[in-house]
Parts: C-alpha cells; sequence; structure tokens
C-alpha cells in the first residue's frame, strides 16, 4: 500500500517537471478554457505562429472557477476564456481577476462589452434570435421576444431546457427590462406557447421547424450559419428565416464570450499580449470565418453568410444586469416549471 | 504479520495483539485518503451561500426525487431482469451460441451511456430512418400525423441506462453462479426441484449479495450520470445539484443536494442488508465439478439464444454499427495528430487506475474480512460512496483538499527554506488517477468483499495451520479462488475508467486528452460523426479486456487454481 503511495508520488514529482514553466520571461502562457478545443485552436495556433508562445490549454464545461480558486495563488493559470456574463462575474466577485489597461483592448472592445475597471473583455458576440418557419410564419409576423407570449402562438415554440445558460441569460435580461412580475407572466405565457417538452441543443430546434413539430423557435444565431454551411444540415436551416428580435422595445440579446487576466498570473505579460491578439484584426477575423460570431470589434465585418442576414439592434440593457439576475432567472423558471412543457399542472 | 492460529475465534482475537496495527490501521489510513472528497462534499455542504430548500421545495424537488426514483426503479428493474436472466441462462443452460454470448453480454459495459442515447435519437428521431421509413410507409407528411414514442424522455433514459449498465449485474452475477458449487445446484435438483426452482430457491439465493453489489454498482451509476439525463432532458435530482451549483453560483448549495442523494443510496444499502440480515452465502466445500448445464430442447434453445442476443443487439451491434460507418466516413476530420496521443494516454491512466483501485479494494475487503470489524467494514463502504457522486462534484471535492495542501507544503517550504514547491498535486495526472481510484473504489470494494464473501472462512484457518500469516493466506489461497472477482473488478474499472468525462475535464493538466475528454469537445455540440472515431475507439479498447475477461473466467473451476492439493 504504502510503496503504491510512494509510486503515485514519484509520478507526481515527474508530472511536476512536466509542468508549465512558471518564470517572469517564459514563452508560454496558461488558459483555462469553457469553449472546446477545436473552437480555439486556431485562434491559439496563430497567435503561436507570431509570437512564438505556446499556449498551453485545458478545456472544461464546468467547474474551472473553482479550480482556480482552490489552486489559490498558486495556480499556473494566466487567463479564464469563458462565454457567458455571468461566468466572467463569477470569476471577478471571487476576487480571482486583475485588472489590464491595455490601449489595444480599449480601441477595438465597445465601453459596453468590457468591465470598467478591465477585469474583463469581451471577445465575441453572439445574438440570441428567434428561427420562424419560412412555409408557415409571414415574415414580420415576429419581431420582438415579447410576442412570444402571444396565445396566437399557442403549440408552436420550441426551445432548449430553460435552465440553460443560454435561456437563463435571456430571461435574465427580461427581468432587467420588465421587472420580476412582468417577466414570470412573460414566461408563463411562452411555457403555455410550448409545443413540447424544452430539449436539444439550438441545432434540433430549427429541426424541429422543419419537421413540423413547431413553427418557431430561440436560439443562437452562429448555429444557423454553421448549417447553412454544413451539406447534411442545409436542409435544416434552410426551412426557417432568421428573425432578430427587440426586448424591452431596445434591440436583440447579446451573449458575451471573453476572457479575463487570473490574479496570480505567472506569465502576465503573455496574457496580455494574448488577449491584446484576440481583439486583434486577424483573430477577430478568424472568430467571423470561422465560428460566425460577431466580432467585438465594430471595424471587423462578420462573415459575409451572417452580413446577409442585415444589421439590426443590439440589447442596450448593462450586462452586469444580465449576470446579476441570473439567480432569479433560474428561480423563475424553475416556479413557473418550463422545463415541463406545455402541459398545465 | 506471521500471527498464528488454528481455528477462527478465540485465537484470532489472540492474534490482533500483534497484526491489529497493520492491517487495521492501514485500512483506516486508506479509507480516509479515499473518502477525502466525499467528505470535502459533506464539508461544502456545511457553507451554502442561500438556503435553496425552501425555494427547491415550494418548485422543482418534488418533481427531482419523483423522477430520481422512478429512474432507479425502472434501471433496477431493468437490469436484474436482464442481467440474471441472461446470466443464469448461459451458465446453467446449454443451447447454440451460448459461448458467444457468454462474452458477448459484456460488450455492451464497453459502450458510454450517453454515446448509446446519442445513437438513439439519432435512429428514432424524427429525422431518422425508422421515422422516415414509416413516413415514407404510411405517406404521412408531418410529425403531427402519427404518434412515435418520444426517446428523449424518462422511458428512453430507463431503456438506454439499462442497456449500458446491465453487463454489472451480469458480470457479478455470472461470476457468483460460476463460483457456486455445482455440487449445490445438483444437490437441489436431486432432492426434486426443476431446474427453475433449483435456479429460484438456490442459486439466486446464494448469488444473492454478488447481485445486489451489481444493481448498488448500477444504481450508483445511475445517480451519478449527468450526461445521459441532460441530453434526455430528465430532470434528475443531479440536473438539480448542477443548476444550484452553476446557476446559482452556490456550491453549498449543490454540495447539500449531493449529500442527499448519497444519505439516500446509503438508505438502501442498509435496507438490503438488514432484509438479509445474518445469512451466510458461501459454499461448503472446495469439491468444485464441471457442471452439467441443462440442455435445452431445439425449440426452447432458440428462445433463449434470441433472449440473450436482444440486449447485445440493442446495447451493442446497432449502436457500434453506426458509430463505425460514422467513423469511416468521417475518418479524415477526426484523425488528428491529438488522436493516437489521447489513445495512449486513456490507456496508460486506465490500467494504473485498474491496477491501483483493485490493490485499494483487495487491501480494504481483505482488511476488513480478518478483522471481522463492522466499523472497519462501514468506513470501507463509506469510501467507495464517491461512486455515487456526479463526476464533477467529486472532483470538487479533490480539487480542494489538493489545494490545501500543496498551499501549505508550499507556503511551510517557503518560510522553512526560501523555495516554493508550487502545486504538487493539483492540475497533475495524479489528481486525475486519484479521482478513477476514489470514483471507482465501489466497483473493486463491492465485487471483491461479495468474492471473499463466497470463500468459507474455515479456509483461513486451514491456511493458517499451515503456518500462513493473513497476507500469505491472502495471496496463496484467497487470491487464487477470487481470481474471477479480482478480473474482474480490474476490467470494469479499466472500462470506467476509458469511459469517464466529467472528472477528467476538470482535474486534467494542460493540453491533456483522453479519448473520452476527445470525443467530449465533438459530442457536447452533438457532432455525433466526427466524434465518432474516438468512440469507437473508447468501445474497442473496452472490447478486448471484455473478451480476455470471460475467457479466463470462463467455465474454469477454481479448484485447478488452488494451490494447496
Amino acid at each position: 500500500m504504502k510503496r503504491r503511495l510512494l509510486s503515485l508520488l514519484a509520478l507526481c514529482a515527474g508530472a511536476l517537471s512536466a509542468a508549465p514553466a512558471i518564470a517572469a520571461d517564459s514563452k508560454e502562457v496558461n488558459v483555462y478554457s469553457y469553449r472546446q478545443a477545436f473552437l480555439v485552436k486556431p485562434l491559439f495556433d496563430a497567435f503561436t505562429r507570431e509570437t512564438g508562445i505556446k499556449v498551453n490549454v485545458v478545456f472544461a464545461p464546468k467547474g474551472l472557477v473553482k479550480r482556480l480558486q482552490a489552486e489559490g495563488k498558486n495556480s499556473p493559470a494566466d487567463m479564464v476564456f469563458t462565454v457567458d456574463i455571468a461566468r466572467l462575474n463569477e470569476v471577478v466577485e471571487a476576487g480571482l481577476a486583475q485588472p489590464v489597461i491595455s490601449d489595444a483592448l480599449a480601441a477595438a472592445v465597445p465601453a459596453e462589452y468590457r468591465h470598467p475597471q478591465g477585469l474583463w473583455y469581451g471577445l465575441t458576440l453572439r445574438a440570441r434570435v428567434i428561427y420562424a418557419s419560412k412555409a408557415r410564419v409571414t415574415p414580420g409576423e415576429i419581431s420582438s421576444y415579447e410576442q412570444l407570449a402571444d396565445p396566437k402562438w399557442r403549440g408552436r415554440i420550441c426551445t432548449r431546457k430553460g435552465d440553460h445558460a443560454y435561456n437563463i441569460a435571456l430571461l435574465a435580461a427580461m427581468i432587467g427590462h420588465h421587472g420580476e412580475a412582468k417577466a414570470e407572466e412573460w414566461l408563463r405565457g411562452v411555457k403555455a406557447n410550448l409545443a413540447r417538452k424544452p430539449q436539444g441543443n439550438d441545432r434540433a430546434q430549427v429541426k424541429a421547424i422543419m419537421e413540423g413539430v413547431c413553427d418557431v423557435a430561440i436560439g443562437n444565431h452562429y448555429y444557423m450559419a454553421l448549417m447553412l454551411t454544413d451539406p447534411k444540415q442545409k436542409a435544416w436551416g434552410e426551412s426557417a428565416n432568421i428573425v432578430f428580435p427587440t426586448i424591452g422595445g431596445t434591440g436583440t440579446h447579446m451573449n458575451l464570450s471573453g476572457a479575463m487576466l487570473t490574479k496570480h498570473a505567472p506569465n502576465r505579460a503573455n496574457a496580455v499580449r494574448l488577449m491584446e491578439f484576440l481583439v486583434g484584426k486577424q483573430a477577430q477575423g478568424i472568430y467571423a470565418a470561422k465560428n460566425f460570431e460577431y466580432p467585438i470589434d465594430p471595424s471587423v465585418k462578420p462573415a459575409p453568410l451572417v452580413a446577409s442576414w442585415g444589421t439590426y439592434k443590439r440589447d442596450t440593457l448593462p450586462l452586469q444586469t444580465v449576470a446579476t439576475k441570473r439567480s432569479d432567472a433560474l428561480k423563475m423558471m424553475n416556479r413557473v416549471g418550463f422545463n415541463e412543457g406545455p402541459v398545465t399542472n | 504479520m506471521t500471527s498464528l492460529s488454528t481455528s477462527s475465534s478465540a485465537p484470532a482475537r489472540r492474534s490482533r495483539r500483534h497484526s491489529v496495527d497493520v492491517w487495521t490501521a492501514g485500512a483506516v489510513f486508506v479509507a480516509v485518503i479515499v473518502a477525502l472528497p466525499v467528505l470535502t462534499v459533506f464539508w461544502l455542504a456545511l457553507f451554502p451561500t442561500e438556503n435553496i430548500w425552501p425555494h427547491l421545495i415550494d418548485t422543482v424537488l418534488p418533481g427531482y426525487v419523483r423522477t430520481t426514483l422512478e429512474l432507479m426503479a425502472g434501471v433496477a428493474v431493468g437490469t436484474i431482469a436482464i442481467g440474471v436472466g441472461t446470466a443464469w441462462l448461459v451458465t446453467m443452460c446449454d443451447f447454440p451460441g451460448r459461448r458467444i454470448l457468454e462474452w458477448a453480454l459484456v460488450l455492451p459495459l464497453a459502450m458510454p451511456a450517453y454515446v448509446v442515447a446519442y445513437v438513439y435519437t439519432d435512429i428514432l428521431e424524427y429525422a431518422g430512418p425508422v421515422q422516415q421509413s414509416l413516413r415514407a410507409l404510411f405517406g404521412w407528411t408531418t410529425a403531427r400525423d402519427y404518434w412515435f414514442p418520444e426517446i428523449r424522455s424518462l422511458g428512453g433514459a430507463i431503456v438506454v441506462m439499462t442497456m449500458a449498465l446491465y453487463p454489472y449485474v451480469y458480470l457479478l452475477a455470472r461470476s457468483a453462479f460460476l463460483e457456486q458449487a455445482n455440487g449445490v445446484v445438483e444437490a437441489a435438483r436431486t432432492l426434486g426441484c426443476s431446474p427453475l426452482a433449483a435456479f429460484r430457491r438456490v442459486s439466486i439465493p446464494m448469488a444473492r449479495p454478488s447481485i445486489v453489489v451489481g444493481v448498488a454498482l448500477v444504481m450508483m451509476e445511475t445517480l451519478n450520470d449527468f450526461g445521459t439525463i441532460d441530453y434526455f432532458s430528465v430532470q434528475t435530482l443531479t440536473a438539480g445539484i448542477f443548476n444550484v451549483w452553476l446557476v446559482m453560483n452556490n456550491t453549498g448549495g449543490g454540495a447539500q443536494i449531493a449529500v442527499v442523494m448519497l444519505v439516500f443510496v446509503v438508505g438502501l444499502m442498509v435496507a438490503e442488508r438488514m432484509a438479509r440480515k445474518r445469512r451466510g452465502y458461501h459454499n461448503t466445500t472446495l469439491r468444485y465439478r464441471e457442471a452439467q448445464p441443462y440442455r435445452l430442447s431445439p425449440f426452447r434453445g432458440t428462445g433463449a439464444f434470441l433472449l440473450c442476443l436482444l440486449p447485445v443487439a440493442v446495447g451493442f451491434l446497432i449502436p457500434a454499427g453506426l458509430l463505425v460507418s460514422y467513423a469511416i466516413d468521417n475518418y479524415q476530420i477526426s484523425m488528428t495528430n491529438n488522436f493516437p496521443r489521447a489513445a495512449l494516454n486513456s490507456l496508460v491512466l486506465s490500467s494504473i487506475a485498474a491496477a491501483a483501485a483493485v490493490t485499494v479494494g483487495l487491501f480494504l475487503a481483505y482488511a476488513v474480512r480478518l478483522r471481522k470489524s463492522s466499523a472497519l467494514r462501514n468506513l470501507a463502504r463509506f469510501a467507495s460512496l464517491g461512486y455515487a457522486v456526479p463526476g464533477a462534484v467529486l472532483a470538487i471535492g479533490i480539487l480542494t483538499p489538493f489545494g490545501l495542501f500543496d498551499n501549505a507544503v508550499d507556503a511551510f517550504l517557503r518560510r522553512t527554506f526560501g523555495f516554493g514547491t508550487g502545486l504538487i498535486l493539483s492540475g497533475t495526472i495524479a489528481a486525475v488517477l486519484f479521482a478513477y481510484v476514489v470514483r471507482f473504489l465501489a466497483l473493486a470494494y463491492g465485487t471483491l468483499e461479495a468474492g471473499l464473501g463466497r470463500v468459507t472462512p474455515h479456509i483461513e484457518d486451514a491456511a493458517r495451520t499451515l503456518r500462513h500469516g493473513p497476507a500469505k493466506a491472502l495471496v496463496r489461497v484467497n487470491l487464487p479462488i477470487i481470481r474471477g472477482s479480482l478480473l474482474t473488478a480490474a476490467i470494469l474499472i479499466f472500462v470506467d475508467s476509458m469511459k469517464e468525462l466529467p472528472a477528467t475535464l476538470l482535474l486534467r493538466p494542460f493540453n491533456y486528452d483522453t479519448l473520452a475528454t476527445y470525443v467530449y469537445q465533438f459530442a457536447s455540440d452533438e457532432l455525433l460523426e466526427e466524434c465518432a472515431l474516438g468512440a469507437v475507439t473508447i468501445v474497442a479498447a473496452g472490447v478486448i479486456p471484455v473478451i480476455l475477461l470471460t475467457r479466463v473466467m470462463g467455465r474454469r473451476t477454481p479448484e485447478r487454481d488452488l494451490p494447496i492439493p
């Protein structure tokens, strides 16, 4: 037994020597990423080609903030890379972020998409849109999220689960605009209009429109682009139009992907360089071309396909509000029993 | 370690004075280390940022509990029926194809449940081939024209999880049936029992501890699963844990739900043991004889063959076939430079994890057997609870103590010697391996405790008369007898480690992929075709040892392995 433990310890010592170097002039930067490796790899590869700095990545869909917290001041992580404002906010609230003041970042990222003290910066934007059946919904028939609660859509709406981060954020924005009572009334209306129990990812909702299960669905814009460029899924995408709805009369609800410097970053200079690279023209172009996301830098054009859907206004509600209303949004989802689907109980 | 005793009672107590320290202290030490993550979850549960219970009880909790219970009941019934039924058929009966089915029935074990879920959704959903054919056949045009069972439902989850998990019950039931002295069954037959009555009145009761271990494992797997239930939108307590933890940002609250689930598991186990009371389940003789399987008539034989083929087809052949065809189509996309590296990482990690967990499990099970201490037994069982905790939660339970330890060592060295070590364990392969041992100890401990339980205690007394100490008795006498259980445990852990995802994701070092994490980055986007190659490799790597296992277990009788004449 003891020998087993000793050999484990020896193994750790071996692993330690292979662990990323912690030195001021290192040629590495360590990233904790909530985004999948295959999505971010082209960006990091481009960065390494340009600077010679190696990017080490751990991707995990949940718990990286906890890991950062547990590792404390010895954590090797320099940067947290994530989608959803709430996660960025979580790191800030845990006191694990440090401010970055950089002219390049300030120039590329509009003020509403970065933290006032530079604790996080947005990298891309994703619109939460409405997919509307080409066959069964006339253009202009729906133009706001609020209309989804209209009884005329009874039995015609599909969406993924209510407690998914994207839907939580949308509901949080709804609470931010209209207050708890109105938002809950809206959510009950949407629930009553569902065609089926909330399920699947955003692509699955478009598929359901093609199948005739429902007529309108809520989803992120880039899934539509991904489907239209995939030969096997093209037919799904072609069955629906994209609608950029308004919320509270302002514009479309946006979801942010962003990055932040950790409090104890051992390779601080490299991390700042990587952040600056990610908002640069080249990286923003990769984001636009490969992932069909909207560049955070307004001077970089989205992919032609995405641009062909036209321009629209964006929601002006501060992202901070979306982050802080999240817990309330989940409780509302639970209260309304959104995931149970259209059945009334 | 070299105590002598001639019978089990009084002299054993005397010998304890000499060896109590090594076995008991060692077992306590190991059990506490392994229990650390679960203890951490209990600790975290003490500090919620907000009391979530009033809200949960008012809203989703009743639904979560009901769904969890229904899921568990459904999967329990399904796995017992399939696992025990097929194990008995292939062990006690003779029919065409039996030799192949013997090992083929284990194959679904190699399939990650969430992959099975993806595959069947692909096949059975509206756009899938089944409904397409139906529409073509009957002229329906939209989903509103007809009714078809929804695969993404509680029922779907029960079927998928039953198919993915019944091999646990099958393996344990079969090894119990094999280790049963056939003489017992034959004695029952000569006393006038029909084969079925012998099954019901002798085989099943004697195999009960093993079957219970199998079902307990299945129940814990069911509770810790998140991939399948999330995909099928089934709202269980596990879904509640993640909502409270991640969306409400309330780690303590999430931990509280996890603790409630653990209490529930423990309750189930205690209830079963109370029901079983103090009955002994071991064979009284070492005289094994080659079984005389009951030869079935051609009609019944065909029926038995089809019955056993069904779970293999549904749980393995169909999903594996589809994955292989996807893998061939998408070979170019999937076969990147990282793929062979990930495959190697998986093989090495899983092998070490299997060896380590079996060693720890055997040590604990044997220490418990030697000391006959119920306190020690309960401690060991507590240490096995890591299996019932969702992987991501368990990972938090590991991150926290490891972080504390690493930073304390670092701070101490800095203070005393002026240099630091940084993180020693956190973010290394050691953390991942530790997670596997914690997670899968239940497989090792449960299987080996049941295996040892079927060895008559007299055998150690006999070994001791030959001046074997407990350690030597274990190696020379017990191990050969429970060899099947040992291999079963090792292979279960190997295969499960290959599939392990959530803890690996969160604990792994930088730039480190296993097959499961490699598959996941595509699977999480429901890019089933891109992840097929990785999934097929996980399955293939699991299939080889599974076949090996059944070959070695084969119809070998323990007698041949006994080193004593």
